[in-house]
């Protein structure tokens, strides 16, 4: 079922100052097809849980609707609406064992006892937890607990499912593992899904789009790709991995490229958020990765730009250069690759960088 | 300001709006402040009330002037308050003792001590003050028949002190025990590798850790000896007054109600002064990081013959408690105590269980029927304390644990006063006896719920509902369960409590519905101290029972649970 949110703001009061007002959300307008996967990703604060527990009604809207499926939800308490949440501290109930926790919903629903139990066997067997049905939840491993809670949320085929930063208590590793099987999980069963999280890597990773939130607001949604590679504005190019902001000033337009004047020379960027003419100052958003490098010759060529090897960290498959440039205020971060073949540019060394069209997306001036 | 009143009554709107929700949830709030305002509140303020009318019913200052003008009601306060302060410092300190011993020094008997320590609470709350007028009395076991003596003069402050330090240093030993526990011994270790001495680490780290502890074991101490009204009955005579006796002779004897309830309010102050002391000011001192249960005990701290002399001092006082206990036991058994000890009977356990039995019976029945309503009552009042928002929620909180601070004097006297008249007439009945007993003995099982239910994340709720679940049937089926360790032991407090409950109830009681407790006081008071004995001993043995099948319940009915849950 798709989701929408509609004009939704949330505040907080604190009880204490109830003249302070927190703006949890604000003024959030949101589509969410059928059996799509969306991430909210953002700070620490900025209302993704506040989001996630207004679609599944734990909290009211100061104002704003919620539509699941077509139909207005916003009237109805948690338990009425077809959502299921799977916490972040998977809130298995301690004092039910793993097949009555999974079973629970059903039990609800008043099955009896011999579908409960055909229906938590089948999806205790796509989860992968079938021998596990008598145990009680303080002797399963973390990753086993959240497989529990995820089978809790999805045997009663929710219309949405919610996930509030499922893995945070998980390390390294296992997170890799559970969020692959977590979108496994979410395609077998087409259910329509927000996932809230804080890590990139992940939303990358699990999302059909992304929302990126700050201070209650959405900055952009957008595929992975996009919010990568087209980032709406200086926040999200700023919260979404390595970056580099120059500065640059529109001179004209070609065949659907902008011309910029850079320090060095005059380049073609290849996307704009807004739009710009000749004379606008602008900034250009371009990731390490997308740099090319080369040592400065006497009477060589010349790059966009040209600077000073600051800093030179040999990571393995990857060398990372800070170079200073002129009039570009932080370093400009690179990155290259293939260190065997291609060697290293010695610290303090003066070097040539060139960025093509694709890799340079424009955006204004904050 | 105005603003923020707004903001305030706006906010209070909201939380109504969403109640109206759930129909269910706001009729249970409805009725349980209605019930709080009827069974706890419109009491006092009957006496309050009451105690500014004179003897036509016509409002006046008259019982209070008389308070300051005789002499006799103003040294019962002095002598109330001397004793309160008295007992809380003796208590507390026996209390330390105890605990201090227990979890810090390697002395054998450990568990015989601690149960030792536990007994006196599980007693009716006098039997110190029989014990003594038994051993030390006109007819005394040690008195007279050892010693020849015939006028120990044991009514009066000494007497009736040692009774109180008996009867209430239990309590401050079992939070001074928690207290002690929940300090993590690795500070005192750390105290001692920087080179302090044994000494030192104990003034330095131990006691001001624990000082917030053995503040509020006073305070508490404090309220119970001002309330306390068993032992003053029976030791306290005429020479020694103090509040409880007195508001309790005006009543039933002068049938003075007025100056009964001008007592009772001045009885209440210095109780709910020490009650907002506790609640507001030590409570929040409680250094809260430090809980936890420890890892390994340190028994390093006393030195030998340190310890030595505390295990002393313990078998001292355990020797007095195992030598109170078994005079009861004699006297149960002897054919006449103080004239003829050796020849033993079953007489009294026969007048016990025939001409007394009605009183075991109704007894059993109270308790029996306000224990486990008492006990889910708590459990509710903690669960919408913690967990939900409404108008009146700090209220509910407060007049809930009020019971704590009200002495049984006062409740009874507020009980007598508005149940027997329109609107609702109770007295004489079983209904003013067990809601006395619900609403007196609700606060521990709220404590024991509220602090459980602060451990357990609202998300584990929030799952319940989310998949389905209606707010009854979560509270059923996932908070209920969670909290059951808290409503066993708010279930054990409550039982115990009704089953020696003497100061309130002793207003309450008719012919129709009598309390054990009440009886052996008036055993005692008519000098049969074997009847009283026999009926101390079932009661007691009432109380190990059923304390017994509590346990039993909670360790096979529930063995599903874990053994940690059980511990909380
Ligand atoms: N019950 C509440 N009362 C008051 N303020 C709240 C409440 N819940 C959330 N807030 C505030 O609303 C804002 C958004 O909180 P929210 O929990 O949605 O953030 P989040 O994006 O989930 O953050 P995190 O990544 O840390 O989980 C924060 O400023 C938070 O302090
Ligand atoms: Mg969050």
């Amino acid at each position: 079922m798709s989701v929408r949110l509609e004009a939704i703001h949330k505040y907080f009061s604190d009880p204490d100052q109830p003249d302070n007002r927190v703006t949890a959300v604000e003024d959030m307008t949101l589509e969410i097809q059928e059996g799509e996967m969306v991430t909210f990703l953002g700070p620490s604060g900025c209302g993704k849980t506040t989001t996630l527990r207004i679609v599944s009604g734990f909290e009211a809207p100061n104002s704003g609707t919620v539509w699941i499926g077509g139909k207005e939800v916003s009237h109805l308490p948690p338990n009425k609406r077809d959502t299921s949440m799977v916490f972040q501290s998977y809130a298995i109930f301690p004092h039910l064992s793993v097949g009555q926790n999974i079973g629970f919903g059903p039990e609800l629903r008043g099955m009896n006892k011999k579908q409960i139990k055909d229906a938590v066997m089948e999806v205790m067997e796509v989860m992968n937890l079938t021998d596990l049905y008598h145990r009680s939840p303080d002797q399963l491993s973390g990753g086993q607990q959240q497989r529990v809670a995820l089978a809790r949320a999805v045997i009663n085929r929710p219309k949405v499912l919610l996930f509030d930063e499922p893995l945070s208590n998980l390390d390294a590793k296992l997170r890799e593992q559970m969020r692959l099987e977590i979108r496994r999980i979410q395609k077998t069963f087409g259910i329509t899904s927000i996932y809230v999280t804080h890590d990139q890597s992940e939303a990358m990773t699990v999302s059909d789009r992304i929302v990126v939130m700050d201070k209650g607001r959405v900055m952009q949604v957008g595929t992975p790709f996009e919010i990568y590679s087209r980032p709406a504005n200086y926040f999200v190019a700023d919260f979404i991995g390595r970056v580099n902001f120059i500065p640059c000033t529109v001179v004209g337009a070609t065949d659907g490229a902008l011309n910029v004047q850079y320090q060095g020379g005059i380049g073609d960027a290849g996307s704009a958020e807004g739009s710009f003419s000749a004379g606008d100052s602008a900034l250009t958003v371009v990731r390490p990765e997308s740099l090319r490098l080369a040592k400065t010759e006497a009477g060589g060529p010349k790059g966009l730009l040209s600077g000073v090897v600051e800093k030179q960290v040999y990571i393995g498959a990857t060398v990372e250069y800070e170079i200073v440039v002129p009039g570009v205020e932080t370093p400009i971060q690179a990155v290259t690759f293939n260190p065997v073949e291609e060697g290293f540019i010695e610290t303090g060394s003066s070097v040539e960088i060139d960025f093509g069209m694709k890799a340079a997306h424009l955006i204004p001036v904050q | 300001m105005s603003q923020r009143l707004k903001n305030k009554a706006k906010q209070q709107i909201l939380a109504l709006r969403r109640l109206s929700g759930d129909p269910i949830l706001l009729l249970t709030i409805v009725a349980i402040l209605a019930s709080l305002v009827l069974f706890i509140l419109y009491p006092l303020f009957e006496v309050l009330i009451t105690s500014f009318r004179d003897d036509m019913g016509r409002w006046s200052t008259a019982p209070f002037e008389r308070f300051f003008t005789s002499q006799h009601e103003r040294s019962a306060l002095r002598n109330s308050l001397l004793l309160g302060v008295a007992t809380a410092i003796a208590g507390s300190a026996v209390g330390f003792l105890f605990a201090f011993t227990i979890t810090r020094t390697s002395v054998p008997f450990k568990k015989a001590l601690n149960t030792i320590a536990i007994v006196p609470i599980v007693s009716p709350p006098f039997i110190g003050a029989m014990a003594i007028i038994m051993l030390f009395g006109r007819n005394g076991l040690i008195s007279y028949q050892l010693l020849g003596i015939r006028n120990l003069n044991i009514y009066g402050f000494w007497g009736l002190m040692f009774a109180q330090v008996l009867t209430f240093f239990p309590v401050a030993y079992i939070t001074l025990k928690g207290v002690l526990e929940s300090i993590s011994p690795t500070l005192e270790d750390a105290a001692m590798d920087l080179g302090g001495s044994r000494w030192k680490v104990f003034r330095r780290v131990t006691l001001p850790l624990t000082f917030p502890g053995i503040a509020s074991a006073m305070l508490v101490l404090f309220i119970e000896t001002l309330s306390d009204f068993g032992n003053p009955l029976i030791l306290a005579g005429s020479r020694f007054p103090v509040l409880s006796v007195q508001a309790y002779l005006q009543i039933t004897g002068m049938y003075n109600l007025p100056r009964g309830a001008a007592l009772a309010v001045v009885l209440l102050i210095p109780s709910i002064t020490a009650f907002f002391i506790q609640k507001y000011w030590v409570s929040r001192k409680q250094y809260v990081t430090i809980t936890g249960k420890p890892t390994s005990s340190s028994i390093k701290l006393v030195s030998r013959p340190v310890q030595w002399i505390l295990f002393g001092l313990c078998l001292f006082v355990a020797g007095i408690i195992l030598l109170v206990y078994a005079t009861i036991l004699w006297a149960a058994f002897a054919r006449v105590w103080g004239h003829d000890m050796t020849t033993l009977t079953l007489r009294h356990f026969q007048y016990v269980f025939g001409v007394g039995f009605s009183a075991v019976r109704d007894t059993l029945i109270i308790a029996g029927v306000s224990t486990p309503i008492a006990g889910i009552l708590g459990m509710v009042i903690a669960f919408l304390v913690v967990r939900k928002r409404f108008p009146g929620r700090q209220f509910m909180d407060f007049t809930s644990m009020l019971s704590f601070a009200v002495p049984g004097t006062v409740i009874g006297i507020g009980y007598i006063l508005a149940f027997n008249k329109p609107p609702l007439i109770l007295t004489g009945t079983f209904a003013i006896l067990a809601l006395n007993f619900i609403f007196r003995y609700i606060p521990v099982g709220i404590q024991s719920g509220i602090a459980i239910l602060r451990q357990v994340d609202p998300s584990i709720e929030e799952a319940a509902i989310d998949l389905g679940a209606d707010a009854r049937t979560s509270f059923r089926r996932i908070t209920l369960p969670l909290m059951l360790p808290a409503f066993f032991s708010g279930l054990t407090f409550a039982f115990v409590r009704a089953m020696t409950a003497i100061s309130a109830a002793i207003f309450l009681v008719s012919a129709n519905w009598n309390l054990m407790t009440v009886q052996i006081m008036a055993q005692v008071e008519s000098g049969r101290f074997g009847a009283a004995s026999a009926f101390s001993v079932v009661l007691v043995a009432i109380i190990l029972v059923a304390m017994m099948i509590i346990r039993l319940i909670l360790t096979k009915g529930f063995s599903g649970y874990k053994g940690k849950l059980l511990q909380v």
